[in-house]
């Protein structure tokens, strides 16, 4: 959680040489900074587990077998000459307890410290060093983790927002425009980090007004741009997401999600805009909503969203929340090599057999030809927020409105619908339970599929291409979850926002719901003891 | 060189004797006398009876949100710096619903300029106070006459160091035709506030009421002098200055942003195999 440097702040590592996908809600080793940090997570700690401390930070002593005395301070006064360093030496206690070597820690202290000096690299990597040493000899007992790094393999770390500020660039964005709001702003930080290398222009506006607006103003003139924010920055840009339906501008939009209402939980998780942004604003226009369950999702689903907002002149939506926006994952695959990239703003060369340029022509497919102003020799480009001809001019007469209501919003629809790939199916081919996420719970309900018995015939049903719905002459996941005994929606919030979607498109409804509205995600524990009442 | 013929669009849909008739037909006239063609000229306007400005001009257009003219003309400049941008609003759309893009567009400060038609009144929803609107005013949603003073644009402006501040009158053609074509060839954020007579709903400030009041600032006046530049914005009542207030000459927004100083953003080819190694940072 992002507290900044007052407060209590909790950083979960889960660490395994087998593939995982979620948090657990139970700890084996608490490695606390503070007294405080043991009073709040001690319950947490597994049978067998331990808790690093330090007595004279703490200023108390535990005599339970799990506390593992470890002079932070004093070593990083004795090593280091500055009491700073504590940590360094709690980090490096942790990693010989679990004997796990000290090579990845001294790149980090190296990459970390670097411009701070040498002597405090070295100091630093004197205190890891410490810190390790003691706690291989003092406590013997340790070695049960047995955890080795797997060999041979390269594996990335990412977080959900990094993956999709990657995605972004690596699909030909070049402009940005935000205001900053948890948890999206990273999105603006790591795009702002690498404008110089990829002439990326990133703009802090003066609210997400503005924000929203320059992302169109930019996409307009003719450069792929994104704009991003969380729910109630979202709330501030819903007239600016009207005006993309009616000018039929290209852009994609990142909202990440947090407990709301008004300012809510800033720093904790929650699927409950997905309604909101499904709804917002008004008049009627086509939209698409990805919800990416994993980093790589995210990744692969923002370079879709700037394929199909150029393609077909809408607005689509990168939905994720604070669970997977700021947690790091690690993975082997993420490659360039699937991603997509067509070019469907047309400039003087590729115009030079139109005669009558018109921004609004009528097409069989509702899709007109998208200039670029200025670059597209004498053509000119007229956008307008009024009900407009072909031209784009200001009208009011009933049988333009019909026939533009049809080719932006009625002719499109099918096509957009066509492109959106169906849900993803894990485990029992054809399941008697069906557990169903959106987004971020797919690693959690994965790996609580894993844990169910075979024979149970259970899977997970995991929407990620989430509006419009997928049509079903691909996959028939209406029908498989007709067919099961137990369809259990599993849900971020409050008021089955999924469900009811579900229901509103396809008519089915699920025997059972499982809601979180807490804050937090759900982990592999919490979601067992929920389903414990069904399965 | 373009003529008024390649300018020629729909007939406008104003009221008779309206200000916004030689206000468009002085735009027109400028540009052709900057000898610029319709295709270099981006308008971006909002909602307001100024908003509909460009759907009677031939250029490149972006009729917009009401008060959002600004963001959409800065970030449509930084797009392609290529294009004269010009950013058409009226008082309730600029100073009102966009007050604060209207503050940080000074701050940014990108090569664009700003016409606002200052009407001080709101004309397309028929009549009520606007932020220029004078204290007292009475209208239909204000019976007991408009209790806020009257904003004042080109004092805030010159506050803020706009780099230039200017006003004109819809009855001085000559004049703010001069005023446009400064404004447009100024490099930087140049505000124009154009006197714009509401012959329907504002009875007060009529083309008589200006023509007793308007002057032109002299040839003496320096526009550089900051001080001076902010004493002459608080002259208001029995006479009225018009001209170029204030200059402040900065650096632009677009020399500032460094993706843009070889070429425009949008003549920059994308292309995969040149950022494909930015996978290789995770690991």
């Amino acid at each position: 959680m992002s507290r900044i440097r007052g407060g209590h702040n909790f950083y979960q590592i889960r660490l395994s040489d087998q593939k995982i996908t979620a948090s657990r809600e139970m700890v084996d080793i608490l490695l606390a900074l503070d007294l405080n940090t043991i009073e709040i997570h001690r319950k947490s700690v597994n049978e067998g587990g331990f808790i690093l401390y330090d007595s004279e930070i703490a200023k108390k002593k535990f005599e339970e077998p799990e506390f593992i005395d470890i002079p932070f301070r004093k070593i990083a006064l004795d090593v280091g000459k500055n009491s700073v360093m504590a940590n360094t030496v709690a980090i490096g206690a942790a990693l010989g307890i679990l004997d796990l070597g000290l090579e990845a820690l001294k790149k980090i202290l190296i990459e970390t410290f670097s411009r701070k000096g040498e002597e405090v690299v070295q100091n630093n990597i004197a205190c890891a060093e410490a810190g390790y040493k003691y706690a291989l000899t003092n406590c013997p007992k340790c070695e049960a983790f047995g955890i080795r790094e797997p060999e041979g393999k390269r594996l990335m770390i990412i977080t959900g927002l990094q993956a999709i500020a990657m995605g972004a660039i690596m699909s030909g964005c070049k402009f940005y425009s935000a205001y900053p709001m948890s948890p999206s702003t990273e999105i603006m930080e790591y795009l702002a980090s690498r404008a110089e290398e990829y002439n990326l222009v990133v703009e802090q506006a003066e609210d997400e007004i503005a924000a929203i607006n320059m992302a169109i103003g930019a996409s307009f003139a003719g450069v792929r741009a994104m704009t991003g924010t969380s729910g109630g920055g979202f709330a501030l840009m819903v007239e600016g997401l009207s005006l993309i339906g009616m000018t039929e501008t290209p852009l994609v939009i990142a909202e990440m999600q947090r407990p709301g209402p008004a300012t809510g939980f800033p720093t904790r998780t929650e699927q409950g805009d997905l309604l909101f942004v499904l709804h917002a604003g008004h008049g009627e226009f086509p939209r698409v909503i990805f919800e990416p369950g994993t980093p790589k999702q995210a990744f692969y689903l923002t370079n879709r969203a700037f394929e199909l907002a150029e393609k077909y002149q809408i607005p689509v939506f990168i939905l994720s929340d604070q669970y997977l926006a700021e947690s790091e994952w690690t993975f082997e695959e993420l490659g360039s090599e699937k991603l997509i990239y067509n070019d469907y703003r047309l400039r003087e060369e590729d115009l030079k057999d139109v005669e009558d340029y018109k921004r609004y022509k009528f097409s069989s497919t509702g899709i007109s030809l998208l200039a670029v102003p200025g670059e597209a020799g004498k053509h000119l480009v007229v956008a307008d927020s009024d009900e407009h001809d072909e031209e784009g001019h200001i009208v009011e007469d009933s049988e333009t409105r019909i026939k533009m209501v049809q080719k932006r919003l009625l002719k499109k629809l099918p096509l957009i619908k066509k492109e959106i790939e169906a849900p993803f199916l894990y485990g029992d081919p054809s399941p008697k339970i069906v557990l169903v996420g959106h987004g971020s719970t797919y690693g959690v309900i994965k790996e609580v599929v894993d844990t169910i018995p075979k024979d149970k015939k259970a899977a997970m049903l995991h929407f990620s291409q989430i509006y419009p719905f997928s049509e079903r002459d691909r996959f028939d996941y209406i029908g498989l979850l007709e067919n099961a005994d137990l369809t259990i929606c599993i849900e971020n919030n409050a008021t089955e926002q999924f469900a009811k979607l579900l229901r509103s498109e396809t008519g089915f409804e699920f025997s059972h719901q499982i809601s979180k509205y807490d804050g937090r995600p759900f982990t592999i524990e919490n979601l067992k003891e929920e389903l414990h009442a069904y399965i | 060189m373009p003529t008024s013929e390649d300018y020629k669009s729909q007939v406008p849909a104003w009221c008779p004797g309206c200000g916004n008739f030689q206000i468009l037909s002085t735009i027109k006239q400028a540009l052709i006398e900057l000898g610029i063609e319709p295709w270099e000229v981006l308008v971006v306007s909002g909602i307001g009876q100024a908003g509909k400005l460009p759907h009677y001009i031939k250029c490149h257009t972006f009729n917009g949100l009401h008060g959002r003219t600004l963001p959409v003309a800065t970030a449509a400049k930084l797009a392609n710096h290529s294009l004269h941008v010009i950013a058409v609003a009226g008082d309730g759309d600029c100073y009102g619903e966009g007050g604060n893009h209207f503050l940080h567009t000074i701050r940014r400060n990108p090569n664009i300029s700003l016409f606002v038609h200052n009407n001080q009144i709101y004309g397309l929803t028929k009549g009520q106070a606007s932020p220029t609107t004078a204290e007292g005013t009475y209208t239909t949603i204000q019976p007991y006459g408009v209790l806020q003073e009257a904003m004042n644009p080109l004092a805030m402006a010159i506050s803020q160091n706009c780099s230039f501040v200017a006003r004109g009158f819809a009855g001085d053609q000559e004049h703010l035709k001069e005023l446009m074509k400064a404004a447009i060839k100024h490099k930087g954020f140049a505000l124009l506030d154009i006197l714009q007579p509401c012959v329907t709903f504002n009875k007060i400030n009529t083309f008589k009421w200006y023509r007793d009041r308007v002057y032109r600032l002299g040839d003496d006046y320096d526009p550089y002098n900051r001080n001076k530049a902010f004493e002459k914005s608080l002259e208001w009542g029995d006479k009225i200055p018009n001209g170029i207030f204030y200059k402040y000459e900065r650096e632009i927004f677009e020399e500032r942003v460094p993706a843009i100083q070889e070429k425009p953003l949008v003549r920059q080819k994308f292309s995969l195999e040149e950022v494909k190694h930015e996978i290789e940072k995770f690991y």
